[in-house]
Protein backbone atom coordinates (compact mmCIF):
# COMPACT_ATOMS: atom_id res chain seq x y z
CA UNK A 1 0.00 0.00 0.00
CA UNK A 2 1.37 3.81 -0.67
CA UNK A 3 -0.41 7.11 0.90
CA UNK A 4 0.65 9.93 0.72
CA UNK A 5 -0.39 12.74 3.32
CA UNK A 6 -0.81 15.74 3.06
CA UNK A 7 2.39 16.18 1.07
CA UNK A 8 4.55 19.61 -0.49
CA UNK A 9 7.77 19.96 -2.60
CA UNK A 10 9.46 23.04 -3.02
CA UNK A 11 12.72 23.19 -4.92
CA UNK A 12 15.87 25.34 -3.76
CA UNK A 13 15.24 27.24 -6.81
CA UNK A 14 11.34 28.46 -5.30
CA UNK A 15 9.28 26.20 -7.40
CA UNK A 16 6.41 24.59 -5.37
CA UNK A 17 6.36 20.91 -7.69
CA UNK A 18 4.04 19.30 -5.24
CA UNK A 19 1.03 21.42 -3.48
CA UNK A 20 -0.26 19.83 -1.28
CA UNK A 21 -1.30 15.83 -2.35
CA UNK A 22 -3.38 13.64 -0.31
CA UNK A 23 -3.64 10.05 -2.12
CA UNK A 24 -4.12 6.11 -1.24
CA UNK A 25 -2.83 3.36 -3.66
CA UNK A 26 -4.34 -0.23 -2.44
CA UNK A 27 -1.96 -3.17 -3.34
CA UNK A 28 -2.88 -5.29 -6.57
CA UNK A 29 -3.80 -1.54 -8.18
CA UNK A 30 -3.12 -0.20 -11.41
CA UNK A 31 -2.90 3.37 -11.58
CA UNK A 32 -2.15 5.85 -14.50
CA UNK A 33 0.10 9.59 -13.24
CA UNK A 34 -1.90 11.68 -15.97
CA UNK A 35 -1.29 15.59 -16.55
CA UNK A 36 0.32 18.68 -18.47
CA UNK A 37 3.98 19.16 -18.68
CA UNK A 38 5.49 20.70 -15.53
CA UNK A 39 2.60 19.86 -13.50
CA UNK A 40 4.58 17.57 -11.02
CA UNK A 41 3.79 14.30 -12.07
CA UNK A 42 7.88 13.34 -12.69
CA UNK A 43 8.50 14.98 -8.73
CA UNK A 44 5.27 12.55 -7.56
CA UNK A 45 6.96 9.67 -9.36
CA UNK A 46 10.23 10.39 -8.02
CA UNK A 47 9.21 10.97 -4.65
CA UNK A 48 7.81 7.49 -4.73
CA UNK A 49 11.23 5.71 -5.50
CA UNK A 50 12.84 8.12 -3.06
CA UNK A 51 14.86 10.08 -6.00
CA UNK A 52 13.07 13.43 -4.32
CA UNK A 53 12.31 13.88 -0.80
CA UNK A 54 9.08 16.24 0.20
CA UNK A 55 9.68 19.38 2.00
CA UNK A 56 6.68 17.97 4.15
CA UNK A 57 4.25 15.68 4.45
CA UNK A 58 4.72 11.85 4.68
CA UNK A 59 4.97 9.23 1.74
CA UNK A 60 4.56 5.68 3.37
CA UNK A 61 5.07 2.83 1.32
CA UNK A 62 5.31 -0.77 2.01
CA UNK A 63 5.28 0.59 5.84
CA UNK A 64 8.18 2.72 5.65
CA UNK A 65 8.37 6.38 5.60
CA UNK A 66 10.04 7.81 3.00
CA UNK A 67 9.98 11.37 4.25
CA UNK A 68 12.14 9.99 6.93
CA UNK A 69 14.21 7.28 5.17
CA UNK A 70 17.97 7.52 5.70
CA UNK A 71 20.07 8.34 2.56
CA UNK A 72 21.69 5.19 3.71
CA UNK A 73 18.71 2.98 3.82
CA UNK A 74 17.97 3.93 0.16
CA UNK A 75 18.97 1.12 -1.32
CA UNK A 76 17.49 -1.31 0.64
CA UNK A 77 14.26 -0.32 0.14
CA UNK A 78 14.23 0.43 -3.48
CA UNK A 79 15.49 -3.64 -3.35
CA UNK A 80 11.47 -3.86 -3.25
CA UNK A 81 10.43 -2.00 -5.71
CA UNK A 82 10.73 -1.91 -8.88
CA UNK A 83 11.28 1.13 -11.34
CA UNK A 84 11.02 1.11 -15.46
CA UNK A 85 12.25 4.71 -16.96
CA UNK A 86 11.34 6.47 -20.17
CA UNK A 87 15.03 5.97 -21.37
CA UNK A 88 14.82 2.25 -20.18
CA UNK A 89 18.60 3.06 -17.68
CA UNK A 90 19.75 -0.05 -18.31
CA UNK A 91 23.84 -0.58 -18.01
CA UNK A 92 25.52 -0.36 -21.36
CA UNK A 93 28.32 -2.29 -20.91
CA UNK A 94 26.35 -5.88 -19.55
CA UNK A 95 24.76 -7.75 -22.31
CA UNK A 96 20.95 -8.48 -20.96
CA UNK A 97 20.86 -11.58 -18.56
CA UNK A 98 23.49 -8.97 -16.75
CA UNK A 99 21.26 -6.31 -16.51
CA UNK A 100 18.42 -8.15 -14.75
CA UNK A 101 20.65 -10.41 -13.01
CA UNK A 102 21.98 -7.55 -11.44
CA UNK A 103 19.17 -6.66 -9.34
CA UNK A 104 19.20 -9.87 -7.74
CA UNK A 105 23.06 -9.55 -7.04
CA UNK A 106 22.70 -6.39 -4.96
CA UNK A 107 20.84 -8.50 -2.50
CA UNK A 108 23.33 -11.58 -2.84
CA UNK A 109 21.43 -14.27 -3.98
CA UNK A 110 22.42 -17.94 -4.97
CA UNK A 111 23.86 -17.66 -8.37
CA UNK A 112 21.87 -20.90 -8.89
CA UNK A 113 18.86 -18.98 -8.26
CA UNK A 114 19.88 -15.96 -10.14
CA UNK A 115 19.98 -17.94 -13.38
CA UNK A 116 16.76 -19.65 -12.74
CA UNK A 117 15.14 -16.41 -11.86
CA UNK A 118 16.57 -14.59 -14.79
CA UNK A 119 15.56 -16.50 -17.30
CA UNK A 120 12.34 -17.09 -16.06
CA UNK A 121 11.79 -12.84 -16.44
CA UNK A 122 13.62 -12.82 -19.49
CA UNK A 123 11.08 -15.32 -20.69
CA UNK A 124 8.34 -13.54 -19.44
CA UNK A 125 9.46 -10.24 -21.59
CA UNK A 126 9.61 -12.53 -24.50
CA UNK A 127 13.86 -12.41 -24.21
CA UNK A 128 15.56 -15.32 -23.50
CA UNK A 129 16.75 -15.66 -26.72
CA UNK A 130 18.66 -12.59 -26.05
CA UNK A 131 20.01 -12.62 -23.22
CA UNK A 132 23.69 -12.40 -24.35
CA UNK A 133 23.25 -9.58 -26.02
CA UNK A 134 24.44 -5.71 -25.05
CA UNK A 135 21.68 -3.14 -24.94
CA UNK A 136 23.13 -1.47 -28.04
CA UNK A 137 22.47 -4.58 -30.17
CA UNK A 138 17.98 -4.03 -29.37
CA UNK A 139 15.14 -2.58 -30.38
CA UNK A 140 13.95 0.28 -28.37
CA UNK A 141 11.19 -2.02 -27.19
CA UNK A 142 13.27 -4.99 -25.98
CA UNK A 143 15.53 -2.27 -24.22
CA UNK A 144 12.26 -1.63 -22.16
CA UNK A 145 11.11 -4.74 -21.89
CA UNK A 146 14.80 -5.58 -20.31
CA UNK A 147 13.76 -3.26 -18.30
CA UNK A 148 10.79 -3.90 -17.11
CA UNK A 149 12.51 -7.50 -16.60
CA UNK A 150 14.64 -5.84 -14.36
CA UNK A 151 12.29 -4.01 -11.88
CA UNK A 152 10.32 -7.48 -11.31
CA UNK A 153 13.00 -9.92 -11.44
CA UNK A 154 13.03 -9.26 -7.37
CA UNK A 155 9.20 -9.90 -7.34
CA UNK A 156 8.44 -6.27 -5.59
CA UNK A 157 4.91 -5.38 -4.37
CA UNK A 158 5.46 -2.18 -6.42
CA UNK A 159 6.62 -0.81 -10.05
CA UNK A 160 6.92 2.70 -10.34
CA UNK A 161 7.03 3.71 -14.55
CA UNK A 162 8.09 6.77 -15.55
CA UNK A 163 6.18 7.21 -19.03
CA UNK A 164 7.52 3.92 -20.38
CA UNK A 165 6.01 4.32 -23.82
CA UNK A 166 7.20 7.25 -24.19
CA UNK A 167 10.18 6.66 -26.23
CA UNK A 168 8.47 3.39 -28.30
CA UNK A 169 6.25 3.44 -31.71
CA UNK A 170 2.71 2.74 -31.07
CA UNK A 171 2.74 -0.91 -31.77
CA UNK A 172 5.40 -1.80 -29.46
CA UNK A 173 3.82 0.66 -26.59
CA UNK A 174 0.81 -1.63 -26.71
CA UNK A 175 3.50 -4.66 -25.89
CA UNK A 176 4.72 -3.08 -23.37
CA UNK A 177 1.47 -2.30 -21.96
CA UNK A 178 0.64 -5.79 -22.41
CA UNK A 179 3.27 -6.93 -19.81
CA UNK A 180 2.25 -4.14 -17.48
CA UNK A 181 -1.03 -5.86 -17.91
CA UNK A 182 0.34 -9.41 -16.79
CA UNK A 183 2.30 -8.29 -13.82
CA UNK A 184 -0.63 -6.32 -12.82
CA UNK A 185 -2.69 -9.45 -13.04
CA UNK A 186 0.08 -11.01 -10.84
CA UNK A 187 -0.94 -8.84 -7.92
CA UNK A 188 1.74 -6.04 -8.59
CA UNK A 189 0.89 -2.89 -7.71
CA UNK A 190 1.55 -0.65 -10.84
CA UNK A 191 1.74 3.19 -11.15
CA UNK A 192 2.75 4.90 -14.08
CA UNK A 193 2.96 8.29 -15.17
CA UNK A 194 2.07 8.01 -19.16
CA UNK A 195 1.04 11.13 -21.89
CA UNK A 196 0.20 8.50 -24.02
CA UNK A 197 -3.87 9.29 -24.38
CA UNK A 198 -5.01 6.43 -26.37
CA UNK A 199 -3.33 3.84 -23.91
CA UNK A 200 -5.21 5.59 -20.79
CA UNK A 201 -8.21 5.39 -22.60
CA UNK A 202 -8.19 2.17 -23.89
CA UNK A 203 -7.29 -0.33 -21.05
CA UNK A 204 -9.25 1.53 -18.19
CA UNK A 205 -7.57 1.60 -14.40
CA UNK A 206 -7.69 4.32 -11.82
CA UNK A 207 -6.49 7.52 -13.23
CA UNK A 208 -5.01 10.60 -11.30
CA UNK A 209 -4.39 13.64 -12.90
CA UNK A 210 -2.12 16.03 -11.32
CA UNK A 211 -2.41 19.94 -12.45
CA UNK A 212 0.10 22.31 -10.52
CA UNK A 213 1.07 20.30 -7.93
CA UNK A 214 -2.11 19.32 -6.97
CA UNK A 215 -4.56 16.19 -7.29
CA UNK A 216 -7.23 17.86 -10.11
CA UNK A 217 -9.14 14.23 -10.60
CA UNK A 218 -8.60 10.87 -8.91
CA UNK A 219 -11.16 8.44 -10.92
CA UNK A 220 -11.70 4.55 -11.24
CA UNK A 221 -11.86 3.86 -14.91
CA UNK A 222 -11.36 7.10 -15.77
CA UNK A 223 -9.80 8.94 -18.78
CA UNK A 224 -7.03 10.09 -19.96
CA UNK A 225 -8.96 14.09 -20.21
CA UNK A 226 -6.30 16.15 -21.57
CA UNK A 227 -5.70 17.08 -25.73
CA UNK A 228 -2.35 15.81 -26.35
CA UNK B 1 30.80 -9.73 2.64
CA UNK B 2 29.86 -13.07 1.71
CA UNK B 3 33.51 -14.80 0.10
CA UNK B 4 30.85 -15.31 -3.30
CA UNK B 5 30.16 -11.93 -3.31
CA UNK B 6 33.96 -10.97 -3.48
CA UNK B 7 34.59 -13.13 -6.05
CA UNK B 8 31.74 -11.86 -7.90
CA UNK B 9 33.09 -8.41 -7.83
CA UNK B 10 36.60 -9.59 -8.90
CA UNK B 11 35.12 -10.79 -12.31
CA UNK B 12 33.12 -7.92 -12.63
CA UNK B 13 36.01 -5.49 -12.25
CA UNK B 14 38.32 -8.02 -15.20
CA UNK B 15 34.98 -7.92 -17.48
CA UNK B 16 34.94 -4.23 -16.82
CA UNK B 17 38.88 -4.09 -17.76
CA UNK B 18 38.06 -5.49 -20.84
CA UNK B 19 34.88 -3.60 -22.13
CA UNK B 20 36.41 -0.40 -21.33
CA UNK B 21 39.16 -0.90 -23.65
CA UNK B 22 39.92 2.71 -24.77
CA UNK B 23 39.53 3.64 -20.70
CA UNK B 24 41.25 1.16 -19.78
CA UNK B 25 44.43 1.85 -22.05
CA UNK B 26 44.33 5.29 -21.32
CA UNK B 27 44.43 4.46 -17.50
CA UNK B 28 47.70 1.96 -17.31
CA UNK B 29 49.03 4.23 -20.46
CA UNK B 30 49.22 7.00 -17.77
CA UNK B 31 50.54 4.73 -14.92
CA UNK B 32 53.01 3.04 -17.19
CA UNK B 33 54.77 6.94 -17.96
CA UNK B 34 54.29 7.95 -15.07
CA UNK B 35 56.06 4.94 -12.55
CA UNK B 36 58.54 4.89 -15.55
CA UNK B 37 59.94 8.82 -14.86
CA UNK B 38 59.04 8.01 -11.01
CA UNK B 39 61.15 5.00 -11.42
CA UNK B 40 64.33 5.73 -13.43
CA UNK B 41 64.89 9.29 -11.40
CA UNK B 42 64.23 7.01 -8.15
CA UNK B 43 67.38 4.73 -9.55
CA UNK B 44 69.41 7.49 -10.33
CA UNK B 45 68.49 9.26 -6.73
CA UNK B 46 69.56 6.07 -5.13
CA UNK B 47 72.74 5.88 -6.93
CA UNK B 48 73.95 9.20 -5.78
CA UNK B 49 72.95 8.39 -2.18
CA UNK B 50 75.09 5.30 -2.08
CA UNK B 51 78.09 7.18 -3.95
CA UNK B 52 77.19 10.08 -1.52
CA UNK B 53 77.49 7.36 1.05
CA UNK B 54 80.92 6.09 0.16
CA UNK B 55 82.94 9.09 0.30
CA UNK B 56 81.19 10.54 3.37
CA UNK B 57 82.66 7.39 4.91
CA UNK B 58 85.87 8.06 2.85
CA UNK B 59 86.22 11.10 5.24
CA UNK B 60 89.19 10.59 7.58
CA UNK B 61 91.45 12.91 9.87
CA UNK B 62 95.49 12.63 9.97
CA UNK B 63 96.75 13.26 12.62
CA UNK B 64 100.56 13.93 12.33
CA UNK B 65 102.40 13.06 15.62
CA UNK B 66 105.51 15.43 17.03
CA UNK B 67 108.51 13.92 16.19
CA UNK B 68 109.57 14.48 19.50
CA UNK B 69 107.11 12.00 20.91
CA UNK B 70 108.58 8.66 22.20
CA UNK B 71 106.54 5.33 22.13
CA UNK B 72 105.07 5.99 25.26
CA UNK B 73 103.97 9.14 24.13
CA UNK B 74 101.99 8.08 21.61
CA UNK B 75 100.39 5.19 23.21
CA UNK B 76 99.10 7.82 25.45
CA UNK B 77 98.08 10.21 22.53
CA UNK B 78 96.30 7.51 20.71
CA UNK B 79 94.42 6.33 23.98
CA UNK B 80 93.44 10.10 24.35
CA UNK B 81 92.01 10.24 20.40
CA UNK B 82 89.83 6.97 21.42
CA UNK B 83 88.34 8.36 24.46
CA UNK B 84 86.95 11.18 22.33
CA UNK B 85 83.27 10.17 22.31
CA UNK B 86 82.87 10.87 18.34
CA UNK B 87 85.86 8.41 17.27
CA UNK B 88 85.36 5.36 16.15
CA UNK B 89 88.68 3.57 15.29
CA UNK B 90 92.69 5.16 15.24
CA UNK B 91 95.17 3.81 12.72
CA UNK B 92 98.65 4.15 12.78
CA UNK B 93 100.41 4.76 10.00
CA UNK B 94 104.37 4.73 10.38
CA UNK B 95 106.83 7.56 8.55
CA UNK B 96 107.94 5.04 6.37
CA UNK B 97 104.45 4.27 5.47
CA UNK B 98 103.42 7.14 4.59
CA UNK B 99 106.27 8.10 2.30
CA UNK B 100 105.29 4.61 0.65
CA UNK B 101 101.99 5.87 0.30
CA UNK B 102 102.28 9.28 -0.95
CA UNK B 103 105.84 7.99 -3.81
CA UNK B 104 102.71 5.36 -4.86
CA UNK B 105 99.95 8.13 -5.08
CA UNK B 106 102.48 10.53 -7.17
CA UNK B 107 103.02 7.91 -9.82
CA UNK B 108 106.24 8.25 -12.14
CA UNK B 109 106.57 11.87 -10.06
CA UNK B 110 107.16 9.95 -6.78
CA UNK B 111 110.45 8.46 -8.14
CA UNK B 112 111.92 11.93 -7.08
CA UNK B 113 110.64 11.61 -3.68
CA UNK B 114 112.42 8.31 -3.20
CA UNK B 115 115.74 10.36 -1.63
CA UNK B 116 113.86 11.19 1.01
CA UNK B 117 114.37 7.59 2.64
CA UNK B 118 117.89 7.91 4.06
CA UNK B 119 115.76 11.18 6.00
CA UNK B 120 112.89 10.87 6.33
CA UNK B 121 111.29 14.27 6.71
CA UNK B 122 107.23 13.24 7.30
CA UNK B 123 105.75 12.56 10.95
CA UNK B 124 104.45 9.26 11.81
CA UNK B 125 100.60 9.49 11.44
CA UNK B 126 97.44 8.22 13.27
CA UNK B 127 94.27 8.07 10.96
CA UNK B 128 90.98 8.61 12.58
CA UNK B 129 87.70 7.80 11.54
CA UNK B 130 84.77 9.27 13.39
CA UNK B 131 81.39 7.50 13.66
CA UNK B 132 79.53 9.76 11.78
CA UNK B 133 81.37 11.86 8.74
CA UNK B 134 79.49 15.16 10.02
CA UNK B 135 81.59 14.71 13.23
CA UNK B 136 85.07 15.12 11.43
CA UNK B 137 85.17 18.78 12.14
CA UNK B 138 84.70 18.98 15.45
CA UNK B 139 86.45 16.03 16.37
CA UNK B 140 89.37 17.43 14.09
CA UNK B 141 89.31 20.34 16.41
CA UNK B 142 89.74 18.37 19.48
CA UNK B 143 92.52 16.40 18.81
CA UNK B 144 94.13 19.73 17.73
CA UNK B 145 94.24 20.50 20.95
CA UNK B 146 96.18 17.13 22.16
CA UNK B 147 100.07 16.78 23.20
CA UNK B 148 102.41 15.68 20.74
CA UNK B 149 99.82 17.12 18.06
CA UNK B 150 101.49 18.82 15.19
CA UNK B 151 98.52 19.19 13.35
CA UNK B 152 95.42 17.44 12.75
CA UNK B 153 94.21 17.71 8.96
CA UNK B 154 90.96 16.61 7.22
CA UNK B 155 90.61 18.26 4.17
CA UNK B 156 89.26 22.04 5.55
CA UNK B 157 86.77 23.40 3.57
CA UNK B 158 86.69 20.82 1.01
CA UNK B 159 85.00 18.42 3.14
CA UNK B 160 82.71 20.57 4.44
CA UNK B 161 81.79 22.12 1.09
CA UNK B 162 81.48 18.29 -0.12
CA UNK B 163 79.05 17.58 2.64
CA UNK B 164 77.32 20.60 2.49
CA UNK B 165 77.08 19.73 -1.56
CA UNK B 166 75.56 15.98 -0.41
CA UNK B 167 73.36 17.74 2.42
CA UNK B 168 71.81 19.56 -0.51
CA UNK B 169 71.64 17.34 -3.51
CA UNK B 170 70.12 14.83 -0.88
CA UNK B 171 67.10 17.76 -0.23
CA UNK B 172 66.41 18.49 -3.83
CA UNK B 173 66.55 14.51 -4.42
CA UNK B 174 63.41 14.03 -1.90
CA UNK B 175 61.48 17.30 -3.04
CA UNK B 176 62.14 16.36 -6.37
CA UNK B 177 61.06 12.31 -5.70
CA UNK B 178 58.50 14.01 -3.68
CA UNK B 179 57.13 16.54 -6.20
CA UNK B 180 57.37 13.74 -9.02
CA UNK B 181 55.39 11.15 -6.93
CA UNK B 182 52.42 14.31 -5.94
CA UNK B 183 52.77 14.43 -10.12
CA UNK B 184 52.24 10.87 -10.30
CA UNK B 185 49.20 10.26 -8.16
CA UNK B 186 47.10 13.42 -9.38
CA UNK B 187 48.24 12.15 -13.14
CA UNK B 188 47.19 8.75 -12.33
CA UNK B 189 44.06 9.30 -10.39
CA UNK B 190 42.93 11.82 -12.97
CA UNK B 191 43.15 9.46 -16.04
CA UNK B 192 41.02 7.08 -13.71
CA UNK B 193 38.45 10.15 -12.84
CA UNK B 194 37.88 10.67 -16.40
CA UNK B 195 36.86 6.91 -16.82
CA UNK B 196 34.62 6.90 -14.32
CA UNK B 197 33.19 10.59 -14.88
CA UNK B 198 32.09 8.53 -18.24
CA UNK B 199 30.05 6.13 -16.23
CA UNK B 200 28.59 8.17 -13.51
CA UNK B 201 25.16 6.92 -15.31
CA UNK B 202 26.16 3.09 -14.55
CA UNK B 203 26.77 4.28 -11.08
CA UNK B 204 23.55 5.85 -11.14
CA UNK B 205 21.21 3.25 -12.09
CA UNK B 206 23.10 1.07 -9.92
CA UNK B 207 21.78 2.66 -7.08
CA UNK B 208 18.47 2.93 -8.66
CA UNK B 209 18.34 -0.86 -8.73
CA UNK B 210 19.16 -1.09 -4.58
CA UNK B 211 23.08 -1.58 -5.22
CA UNK B 212 24.51 0.42 -1.91
CA UNK B 213 27.53 2.17 -2.13
CA UNK B 214 29.90 -0.67 -0.63
CA UNK B 215 28.47 -2.82 -3.39
CA UNK B 216 29.09 -0.44 -6.14
CA UNK B 217 32.79 1.01 -5.53
CA UNK B 218 33.95 -2.80 -4.78
CA UNK B 219 34.90 -3.38 -8.65
CA UNK B 220 35.78 0.10 -8.78
CA UNK B 221 38.40 -0.19 -6.15
CA UNK B 222 39.26 -3.32 -7.33
CA UNK B 223 39.45 -2.22 -10.76
CA UNK B 224 42.01 0.76 -9.70
CA UNK B 225 44.15 -2.05 -8.57
CA UNK B 226 44.35 -3.98 -11.53
CA UNK B 227 44.93 -0.90 -13.15
CA UNK B 228 47.75 0.53 -11.59
CA UNK B 229 49.56 -3.19 -11.39
CA UNK B 230 48.91 -3.26 -15.07
CA UNK B 231 50.84 0.10 -15.46
CA UNK B 232 53.41 -0.87 -13.32
CA UNK B 233 54.54 -3.91 -15.05
CA UNK B 234 56.00 -2.01 -18.12
CA UNK B 235 57.99 0.11 -15.91
CA UNK B 236 59.57 -2.83 -13.95
CA UNK B 237 60.17 -4.41 -16.99
CA UNK B 238 62.03 -1.58 -18.67
CA UNK B 239 64.00 -0.32 -15.17
CA UNK B 240 65.07 -3.78 -14.79
CA UNK B 241 66.54 -4.86 -18.14
CA UNK B 242 68.17 -1.23 -18.17
CA UNK B 243 69.47 -0.84 -14.89
CA UNK B 244 71.01 -5.14 -15.73
CA UNK B 245 72.93 -4.00 -18.34
CA UNK B 246 73.83 -0.89 -16.93
CA UNK B 247 75.19 -2.62 -14.13
CA UNK B 248 76.79 -4.81 -15.79
CA UNK B 249 78.71 -2.87 -18.05
CA UNK B 250 79.50 0.10 -15.42
CA UNK B 251 80.65 -2.36 -12.78
CA UNK B 252 83.92 -4.08 -13.43
CA UNK B 253 85.18 -0.47 -14.31
CA UNK B 254 84.37 0.46 -11.20
CA UNK B 255 86.18 -2.10 -9.32
CA UNK B 256 88.58 0.02 -6.78
CA UNK B 257 87.08 3.18 -7.56
CA UNK B 258 85.44 4.39 -4.24
CA UNK B 259 82.15 5.15 -6.93
CA UNK B 260 80.41 2.09 -6.49
CA UNK B 261 76.84 1.17 -8.09
CA UNK B 262 74.06 -0.66 -6.40
CA UNK B 263 74.20 -4.26 -7.16
CA UNK B 264 70.84 -4.88 -8.93
CA UNK B 265 70.03 -7.52 -6.52
CA UNK B 266 68.03 -6.77 -4.39
CA UNK B 267 67.97 -3.12 -5.15
CA UNK B 268 65.80 -4.10 -8.03
CA UNK B 269 63.79 -6.30 -6.52
CA UNK B 270 62.60 -3.43 -4.23
CA UNK B 271 62.36 -0.99 -6.61
CA UNK B 272 59.85 -3.51 -8.65
CA UNK B 273 58.05 -4.09 -5.58
CA UNK B 274 57.87 -0.20 -5.15
CA UNK B 275 56.56 0.68 -8.55
CA UNK B 276 54.09 -2.24 -8.21
CA UNK B 277 53.03 -1.12 -4.66
CA UNK B 278 52.91 2.89 -5.59
CA UNK B 279 51.09 1.83 -8.88
CA UNK B 280 48.39 -0.41 -7.35
CA UNK B 281 47.69 2.48 -4.26
CA UNK B 282 47.52 4.83 -6.71
CA UNK B 283 45.27 2.95 -8.97
CA UNK B 284 43.19 2.22 -5.87
CA UNK B 285 43.26 6.12 -4.28
CA UNK B 286 42.09 7.12 -8.00
CA UNK B 287 39.35 5.18 -8.61
CA UNK B 288 37.81 5.18 -4.56
CA UNK B 289 38.07 9.22 -4.88
CA UNK B 290 36.37 9.60 -7.81
CA UNK B 291 33.42 7.12 -7.07
CA UNK B 292 32.99 8.51 -4.33
CA UNK B 293 32.21 11.74 -5.78
CA UNK B 294 29.37 9.89 -7.63
CA UNK B 295 27.77 7.86 -4.33
CA UNK B 296 26.47 11.38 -2.26
CA UNK B 297 23.08 10.54 -4.49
Amino acid sequence: MIELQDVFKKYPNGVTAINGIDVRINQGEFVYVVGPSGAGKSTFIKMMYREEVPTSGTITMNGVNLAKLKNKKVPIFRRNLGVVFQDFKLLPMKTVYENVAFALEVIEAQPKYIKKRVMEVLDLVNLKHKARMLPTELSGGEQQRVSIARSIVNSPKVVIADEPTGNLDPETSWEIMNIFEEINNRGTTIVMATHNREIVNTIKHRVIAIEAGKIARDEQRGDYGYEN
Amino acid sequence: MKIRTLGRHARESFKSIGRNGWMTFASVSAVTVTLILVGVFFVIMMNLNKVAQTIEEDVQIRVHIDVAANDEDQQKLKSAIENISEVQSVKFSSKEQELKDLIKSMGEDGQAFKLFEQDNPLNDVFIVKTKKPQDTMNSAKEIGKLEYVTKAVYGKGTVEKLFNFIKASRNVGIVLIAGLFFTAVFLISNTIKITIIARRREIKIMRLVGATNNFIRWPFFLEGLWLGILGAILPIILISIAYYNAYEYLAPKLIGNFIQILPYSPFMYQVSGLLLLMGGLIGVWGSVMSVRKFLKV
